[in-house]
């Protein structure tokens, strides 16, 4: 599924070279509920662009589905990125200008899929998120707990492989937040792998399994006793 | 094409989505477009009504006139047609149809009822009907038995008319042409002006009559324009014409002409291509506009850019490829520019029309289908060169980058 093989990040600031990631090993099977955890600048970040497909290792092999993306160009990047990777991000990122359907119509658009069954699709992934009556909706017309359900659903409408969430409870109060979190677990019992991003423990008490990072190392990696069982 | 319809209404959404901003961004192109169509409206409007009053002379009609240089005026020795020449083209050359000589008779004042007028006295035989496709509204126009009997008879123009106070109908009344008294038998139909020039303000009176009464008289001066059976010939009938006519003047081989064949439409084409060197000069001030109007479209589209970096990561992240971003951006910018030539076109039609209604006697504005097809194309072109910058700097974005952006 998810297979990292010795994955080194640089980036280069001025003069000076930031090892962002200094050798990553790294297997998330299928189904598997994967909180990724660590301090600000310990290289979290850069290993969800890189699973995310948003970015390429310096050095390594990322292979995603048995297929190796390293050396793949930015233009199959981003077919990669539309059909395997569902993003959910803190801040929501959702479009503006668009209604919620609108927005979760979006990555179908780059799949070339005549608008009525993007709709289709579109309402439905609102649906299952429990949004059917907020179609029309702009995101500004919405709460912080709903718009991150249409951001969840527009993750969720290209049916990818992973749902990958950068802090996705990072701008929610506490009961939204266990609401959204309620919505994970629900997708990863119907089967979706879900990798988290989060500094937050409870937020990783959800998953199966917690990795840290830290100096751009993973530097623990365990099954989470709580639901492991 | 699925790709370009997407890209295209959300190209519409996003331009509509800051409607002030769009429109102040495509003012350039549309103020450049507005002035070329209403310049050319106004041009083409004119040029029109000119090509239809000289449409009555067709393409297949020649005129023969003397030709004279300013030294010929210095010295006196002025070159004349003679009435051999008339004969040599009535009867020596194959091709002609029907020969009408004009003979300009300066005679002096017209007067009626103690009002005198100035008009051009012009001597022809009723082929000059046919020939120079002048029609009378009242009455009727020389006949071959005036010329037979050189009866003094006048056909007057509108302006001769109005100006002495005539009779609407002026058929029957007496004219005091400088020492003669003509009986008026037509009057002609109105022609309207050329450049201010009255094409009305003249007198046809038979040719034998003007011939007599001129005599060998020094100012008078004789034109002959005819009309070429076979229009296909008219080449051929030209040259026949030049050397038959160098041969009836006794030119002796290497002098030059010293009289000229022109075409009837020679002017209109001569007026023409004033019209097409005006337009050159306001296609390039027009393409100066524009080009600025394209600057402004870049400048902004720069700026949107920068500011919905952020909507191009979340796309980026989507899916979205650098072509993608690239076609929607371009599409914006080529949109934003077409809107402002559309718009532009219709305000210089509006324009155009109203400068040509607020001038008394000027023809209708008049642009021609091809013309606005051509600025809506060009504006859009622009748009599209303009746009190339912003779009690559837009789907060159860095997808993490543009996330991250605030």
């Amino acid at each position: 599924m998810i297979e990292l093989k010795g994955i080194v990040k640089r980036y280069v600031l001025g003069d000076e070279t930031v090892l962002a990631l200094a050798g990553v090993d790294l297997f998330v099977a299928r189904n598997e509920y994967v909180a990724l955890i660590g301090p600000s600048g310990s290289g979290k970040s850069t290993l969800m662009n890189l699973i995310g497909c948003l970015d390429s290792p310096s050095e390594g092999q990322y292979i995603l589905n048995g297929r190796d993306t390293s050396a793949l160009s930015e233009q199959e990047l981003a077919v990669v990125r539309n059909r395997e990777i569902g993003f959910v991000f803190q801040s929501f990122h959702l479009l503006p200008r668009q209604s919620a359907l609108q927005n979760v119509m979006q990555p179908l658009v780059y799949r070339r899929m005549s608008p009525s069954e993007r709709r289709d699709r579109a309402a439905q992934a609102l649906r299952n998120v429990g949004l059917s009556d907020r179609l029309d909706h702009r995101p500004n017309q919405l709460s912080g707990g709903q718009r991150q359900r249409v951001a969840v659903a527009r993750a969720l409408v290209g049916e990818p492989s992973i749902l990958l969430a950068d802090e996705p409870t990072g701008n929610l109060d506490s009961r939204t937040s266990s609401e959204i979190m309620g919505l994970f677990d629900a997708l990863h019992a119907l089967g979706q792998t879900v990798v988290l991003v989060t500094h937050e423990p409870d937020i990783a008490a959800h998953c199966q399994r917690t990795i840290r990072v830290f100096d751009g190392l993973i530097v623990e990696d365990h099954p989470n006793p709580a639901r492991a069982a | 094409m699925n790709v370009f319809v997407e890209a295209f209404s959300a190209a519409l959404a996003s331009l509509n989505a800051h409607r002030l901003r769009s429109f102040l961004t495509t003012l350039g192109i549309l103020i450049g477009t507005m002035a070329v169509i209403a310049v050319v409206s106004v041009l083409q409007g004119f040029s029109d009504s000119i090509s239809n009053q000289f449409s009555d002379l067709g393409s297949n009609t020649l005129t023969l006139a003397a030709k004279n240089d300013p030294d010929n005026f210095r010295t006196g020795q002025i070159n004349r047609l003679t009435f051999e020449d008339v004969g040599a083209l009535r009867y020596k050359i194959s091709g002609i149809e029907r020969v009408a000589p004009i003979l300009r008779a300066p005679l002096g004042a017209t007067l009626y009822k103690g009002r005198a007028v100035a008009p051009q006295i012009q001597g022809a035989t009723e082929e000059a009907q046919d020939v120079l496709g002048v029609d009378t509204s009242i009455g009727r126009f020389l006949t071959a038995s005036d010329e037979k009997n050189s009866r003094r008879v006048a056909v007057i123009g509108t302006d001769v008319n109005d100006q002495l106070r005539m009779p609407r109908d002026p058929v029957g009344e007496y004219l005091l042409i400088g020492r003669e008294w003509f009986r008026v038998v037509g009057l002609l139909e109105k022609r309207g002006e050329i450049f201010g020039f009255s094409q009305d303000n003249r007198i046809f009176i038979p040719f034998s009559v003007a011939r007599s009464l001129t005599g060998t008289f020094e100012r008078s001066s004789m034109e002959v324009s005819f009309t070429v059976t076979n229009l296909a010939e008219v080449n051929q009938v030209r040259e026949r014409t030049e050397r038959t006519i160098r041969a009836t003047r006794k030119l002796p081989p290497g002098k030059a002409n010293d009289f000229e064949i022109k075409a009837a439409d020679s002017f209109v084409r001569q007026f023409n291509s004033i019209t097409a060197t005006a337009t050159a000069v306001l296609a390039g001030i027009v393409g100066i506009s524009l080009l600025v109007g394209g600057i402004g479209i870049m400048n902004i589209m720069l700026v949107s850019v920068t500011e919905r970096t952020r909507e191009i990561g979340i796309l980026k992240a989507l899916g979205a490829t650098r072509r993608d971003i690239l076609i929607q951006f371009l599409l914006e910018a080529a949109l934003l520019s077409l809107l402002g030539g559309l718009i532009g076109i219709v305000l210089g039609l509006l324009t155009g029309m109203g400068i040509a209604s607020l001038i008394p006697n000027f023809p209708p504005a008049h642009v021609p289908i091809w013309v606005m097809i051509a600025a809506a194309g060009f504006s859009a072109i622009v748009g599209v060169v303009f746009g190339i910058a912003p779009a690559s700097k837009a789907a060159a974005l860095d997808p993490i980058e543009a996330l991250r952006y605030e």
